[in-house]
């Protein structure tokens, strides 16, 4: 019982040694573990409950003199995370068909990077933490690198160094507060930033850093997201990367970067991140407006598609920059910032379900259109694919926030929370639902609609096996879109206890 | 598990509330339930398609009509109208967030209207479907549909109704697209749903502020509704901007979501286009029920727009939507007269049709509005069925200059056109256009503010009749211009045709100044028949004078288009040769495509490209500067110690991708470059590690 979240971890390095040792049968090996952890993360997301508090605790000393201990555990929020990750993964798992060249290496290095996930989520000491957090790093660059597409070197590098650039960043923030502090903690940090008391520290043993260090985190996470200005690696990346790791890329790892913002950057430099309040808005708003405008000229659909990801995560980062004001003994605003931050927690989950089914149907299309991705190579498929399209359809509609599906609730609570505190950024980002609805409706035409193009007349519409796949995505998306209260049931009383720490 | 409960049982006095009121959601849901069977159903089974559409709307329409029983027993015993049932939908905060339906006289009564038409139009379509390849998909979009717009009537809170509005949205695009290899039918989805979206945009902003000022979306909540006194006391008490209180900011922004479903000026531009649509479609989404869905929106939260006003006065919203409805009627009235298009001149009209209920809402109330948004639902979609027929009869042929004569080919589908244009033209007495467009002028009459909306309507009467007489001459009347023979549609299309015909006649009866049944239904008021209702001062003077314009008109029409009638088919318009400069701005819509185009397209254009360039040059550019800049540290780096490192950690890479079999592969790319990087990063990674950990001894160790 108490050893749940490490085992969890380890259970996908130990598939991992197995898949690649295994060769020609390593997606099986992959999938069965994978399934597995999957089955394991939604028995931890039942068993939180609406306790709001971290539980699954694990805490032993593990070098005392530098106040690290190996401390782990979840709350509705990390639960989620887990849930999402395991998901992402067996998704990516049975996007990987058309993996020929060394799948023991492949399959092996995707589960060390859903251990670096898990990892990542759970752990809540810094050190052990930024592991996996560069764990996580390492597999995927060479998933790009190895298997990606004609342009997949410089992406991958681009994207590692990026990344890197972040992680250093966050690295340095932290030692330095360990200077201050004498610990890595991250519950025992926020608890301090609380009461002020981290602060104090900062200015004696430091001079007046915290600006500079919470700016090093900002970073950190800001890249991963991305926020913009940050974001240059990810069209690239998610365009030259496997289909299959795009699903991962998008799916769970952009989430690393909000799951850090919540878990870290806010309980921690709240106050500081609360002085750059409006910057950070501004910010978050051009993400959204000027991610989705971006993806209107793109010719990719892949291309298209991690645009669509930039903006749809702006709202997270709108939502999580909004509530970066005191709520304290006012009842309206604590309920706007808890609508907002279960918004943002929800569009998470939301936002990987739905991207990482899109590209999950991008890559059946690619393996249908031998390579060609390109919009003006489509047309008319509908006639051919009719169940392919309507499929992908509901993805698509998720994606566009229709009412009914899951999309539309996370972004309905984040528009109700951050209307109210922060109207200006609430009003211009609403342009951002219209531009997306624009560009997936484009899409919709240009690939499905129109006269049938002759070169795709032979096209195979998804095979029994295929729908079977695909169903229990798409059914999750109607299920949460109609129900939400299963996620908010556990989100929403953890947010409450988030909130209730926070101190800006 | 807990969760799952928590949102799927329903809370509590369930006990005092009738049977039907607490299962009035099903009303929506057995459509729903039937779209998704259809859509699991192999395709090419047309036969339980069709019935599972039609059987589920005729179950709804059951429901609706016990329903409307219900209300009407309460209200002739004078008990309370209203009866709500709300349900917990997610938690928020500490706080839950609750949605549910509202049973009173406006929701029972378009319930009841929307399952009939429906039911007519569904039974229509098996016959003008009949030969469509997606005959099964086309009954799975239409069920969806009339499930999202019994949605839309039932919902007792403006998240729920927004939620179906958005899915009425879905389906609307998905049938208007519904032939997709047409790239103009394609086009016109994408149009009507982001110009619809446009004003959703503004009615989600108004949604979010309402939900954040009253800490509920639930319309009536006994007392603590946002529809109730107290909380439009609050609203009203709120300062927003330039003048206007919350309660009118937010009204204003929901009416913005009204005007673009209801193909309101500027936002009609996607419902001439959504003609591409089959016809059965235009008909029932086009004309009776979705477009009529933002009338309803507007009815539904007439407290909110009327907050504040008094005797005498008016709000800021309401007048808004007077003005906005009043120009709509006179722009689709004048743009029907000079189109060529049967479909289209019908489109027009609706949307000249719906500024009139816009501005009955807004100067006479509730009722005056919904009165002609029931009369008009039957005539409409009477006229559009007709329309269809005719289209059928004369082998997809939609021009009318290539009609006519077709009253001897077509005699049923002539007699009740007529009847629907009649209606629509607001002939005296016989049909119930004449009752409720009269109610609408007479109400813009007495409007306090000014008298403008109401001249508008008067010419917008004038040009009604006389487009609707100019289209029956060009399509019945007058000598056959076209090609092959035209012949009368089945059974199956001309029943519905009857049924709607009696009605566009019989309903004008629930609405005369004697009786004013209507009326009365809906303020749950006392009735009684009285021909003093006739004595209001100026009543009838105003009757006799819209009368005689109608009738003007259309003894003009018949002098033009009847007596002179055209020979052949390339022959011009009468009005072309007599303006060619008007008629042509008239025909072109008076340009609000091509303007839309050269303004908000382009900017919309311009926008992309700039943020496309943003991201390229800009950011970009930035990126590339840093990346120069550690570049060139790191040959620095290399001449000094590099080249014992990344030696090292090439030499560890190419082992390690030895083992793993990729090295021929390795080779011909340009991987150790990049490798070399990654090294660079790690290096820098640990001398930061280092410097860090040399600090830390001096201070802590």
């Amino acid at each position: 019982m108490s050893h749940v979240l490490s085992f969890l971890t380890a259970l996908p390095v130990a598939g991992a040694v197995l898949a690649g040792l295994a060769g020609a049968r390593a997606r099986m090996i992959a999938l069965a573990v994978s399934l597995i952890a999957l089955a394991g993360s939604v028995w931890i997301w039942f068993s939180v409950g609406t306790v709001g508090r971290m539980v699954f605790v694990e805490r032993s000393v593990w070098v005392p003199d530098l106040g690290i201990e190996y401390h782990l555990g979840v709350d509705g929020l990390g639960a989620m995370m887990l849930v999402l990750a395991a998901l992402v993964t067996v998704i990516s798992l049975f996007a990987s068909r058309s993996v020929l060249r060394q799948p023991g290496l492949y399959f092996g290095l995707v589960l060390l990077l859903e251990a670096g996930l898990f990892g990542t989520f759970t752990a809540l000491n810094f050190f052990h933490w930024f592991l996996y957090w560069e764990l996580s790093l390492i597999p995927a660059f060479f998933l790009i690198r190895l298997w990606g597409g004609p342009r997949r070197g410089p992406a991958a590098t681009q994207f590692f160094v990026y990344t890197m650039v972040g992680s250093v960043a966050l690295l340095l923030s932290f030692l330095a507060l360990f200077v201050a502090t004498g610990g890595m903690d991250f519950l025992a940090l926020a608890q301090l930033a609380s009461t002020g008391e981290l602060h104090r520290l900062v200015e004696a043993h430091l001079g007046h850093l915290e600006m500079l260090l919470a700016c090093g985190v900002l970073l950190g996470f800001a890249v991963k997201v991305p926020l913009m200005p940050f974001h240059t690696w990810l069209p690239e990346t998610y365009a030259e990367a496997p289909t299959a790791i795009t699903i991962l890329l998008t799916g769970a790892m952009s989430k690393m970067g909000v799951y850090g913002l919540i878990r870290i950057a806010l309980p921690i430099f709240g106050r500081e991140l609360f002085a750059l309040r409006g910057e950070l808005l501004t910010l978050a708003v051009l993400t959204v407006v000027a991610g989705a405008w971006a993806a209107v000229v793109q010719k990719d659909l892949k291309r298209i598609f991690a645009y669509s990801s930039i903006n749809h995560l702006g709202y997270c980062l709108l939502a999580l920059f909004a509530v970066l004001l005191p709520t304290a003994g006012d009842p309206a605003r604590t309920l706007s910032a808890s609508a907002a931050l279960d918004g943002a927690i929800l569009q998470i989950f939301n936002h990987g379900l739905t991207a990482a089914t899109i590209f999950w149907f991008l890559c059946m299309l690619e393996e249908r259109s031998k390579g060609a991705l390109l919009l003006d190579d489509f047309g008319g498929l509908r006639k051919k694919v009719p169940v392919f399209c309507g499929l992908m359809g509901i993805a698509l509609f998720s994606s566009l926030g229709l009412p009914g599906l899951n999309g539309f609730v996370s972004e309905f609570l984040i528009f109700r929370g951050v209307f109210p505190l922060a109207w200006q950024a609430a009003t211009v980002a609403v342009l951002g639902l219209l531009i997306t609805a624009a560009v997936i409706l484009t899409v919709l035409q240009r690939v499905f609609s129109g006269p049938l193009r002759d070169r795709w007349s032979a096209m195979p519409d998804l095979t029994l096996t295929e729908r079977v796949a695909v169903a229990p995505a798409l059914v999750l998306m109607l299920l949460l879109g109609l129900v939400p209260q299963i996620l908010l049931g556990v989100i929403n009383p953890t947010v409450l206890h988030l909130i209730d720490g926070w101190r800006f | 598990m807990t969760a799952l409960q928590m949102a799927t049982i329903a809370s509590p006095d369930s006990a005092s509330v009738a049977w039907i009121v607490r299962s009035l959601w099903l009303i929506p849901a057995v459509p729903m339930a039937a779209a998704g069977l259809i859509a699991l159903l192999p395709q090419p089974r047309r036969r339980p398609a069709a019935m599972l559409a039609v059987g589920s709307l005729a179950v709804s329409f059951l429901l609706a009509v016990t329903a409307f029983a219900h209300v009407l027993l309460h209200w002739s015993s004078g008990a309370a109208t209203r009866e709500t049932v709300s349900v917990d939908w997610l938690s928020l905060g500490s706080s839950t967030l609750q949605m549910g339906w509202v049973l009173d006289p406006l929701a029972a009564i378009m319930l009841v209207m929307v399952t009939f038409v429906g039911s007519l139009i569904f039974i229509y379509s098996i016959g003008y479907m009949s030969h469509d390849e997606n005959f099964t998909r086309f009954f799975c979009f239409l069920a969806l549909f009339a499930g999202g717009m019994l949605g839309v009537l039932i919902a007792n809170s403006l998240l729920l109704l927004f939620m179906c509005w958005e899915i009425v949205g879905l389906t609307s695009y998905l049938l208007i697209g519904f032939w997709y290899q047409k790239p103009s039918a394609a086009a016109a989805a994408k149009k009507a749903f982001l110009t619809t979206r446009v004003g959703d945009i503004f009615f989600l902003l108004g949604m979010v502020w309402l939900f954040a000022q009253t800490g509920t979306l639930l319309f009536y909540n006994h007392g603590a509704g946002a529809m109730e006194p107290a909380a439009l006391a609050v609203l009203l008490s709120q300062h927003a901007a330039w003048g206007l209180s919350a309660a009118g900011a937010i009204g204003l922004l929901i009416f913005a979501g009204a005007a673009g479903k209801s193909g309101q000026l500027p936002l009609h531009v996607w419902l001439p286009d959504a003609m591409e649509g089959p016809t059965p479609v235009s008909a029932l989404i086009h004309a009776a029920t979705m477009v009529a869905a933002g009338v309803y929106l507007v009815a539904r939260v007439y407290p909110l727009m009327s907050a504040g006003a008094g005797a005498g006065t008016t709000t800021v919203p309401l007048t808004v939507v007077a003005w906005i409805g009043a120009t709509t009627a006179l722009f689709g009235a004048l743009v029907a007269v000079a189109q060529f298009d049967i479909k289209r001149i019908l489109a027009y009209s609706t949307v000249s049709q719906l500024g009139y209920m816009m501005v009955g809402l807004a100067t006479g109330g509730v009722a005056v509005g919904m009165f002609h948004l029931i009369t008009h639902a039957f005539f409409k979609a009477l006229l559009f069925l007709g329309a269809g027929s005719v289209i059928h009869g004369c082998h997809e042929e939609q021009d009318i200059r290539r009609m006519g004569g077709l009253r001897s080919d077509m005699p049923l589908t002539f007699a009740t056109y007529t009847v629907g244009m009649l209606a629509l033209s607001g002939f005296p007495i016989l049909f119930s256009g004449f009752w409720s467009k009269d109610a609408i002028v007479g109400a813009a009459h007495h409007w306090p503010v000014s008298q403008g909306p109401f001249w508008m309507l008067l010419i917008g009467a004038l040009l009604t009749a006389f487009y609707m007489m100019r289209q029956v001459g060009y399509v019945f009347l007058g000598r056959w211009r076209g090609h092959g023979h035209a012949h009368e549609s089945a059974a199956v299309m001309t029943v519905p045709l009857a049924v709607l015909a009696f009605f566009a006649m019989a309903l004008g009866l629930l609405g005369t100044p004697a009786w004013p049944w209507f009326t009365a239904f809906l303020e749950s008021r006392p009735l009684a028949f009285d021909f003093a209702g006739f004595g209001e001062p100026g009543l009838l003077p105003l009757m006799a004078a819209t009368s005689l314009l109608v009738l003007l008109a259309l003894g003009v029409g018949w002098r033009l288009y009847v007596t002179k009638a055209n020979d052949s088919d390339a022959d011009p318009d009468v009005l072309q040769t007599a303006s060619p400069t008007v008629f042509r701005w008239l025909e072109s819509r008076l340009y609000f495509d091509e303007l839309y185009g050269a303004t908000f397209l382009r900017a919309y254009a311009l926008c992309a490209a700039f943020a496309a360039w943003l991201d390229r040059r800009l950011w970009g550019g930035l990126v590339a500067l840093v990346a120069d800049g550690f570049q060139a540290l790191g040959q620095w780096n290399k001449s000094v110690d590099g080249q014992w490192i990344d030696g090292g950690f090439d030499k560890g890479c190419e082992e390690l991708t030895t083992a793993g079999g990729v090295l021929a592969w390795l080779q011909t790319g340009r991987a150790p470059g990049y490798l070399r990087t990654l090294a660079l990063g790690l290096l820098l990674l640990l001398l930061g590690l280092m410097v860090v950990a040399s600090t830390l001894g001096q201070v802590k160790l």
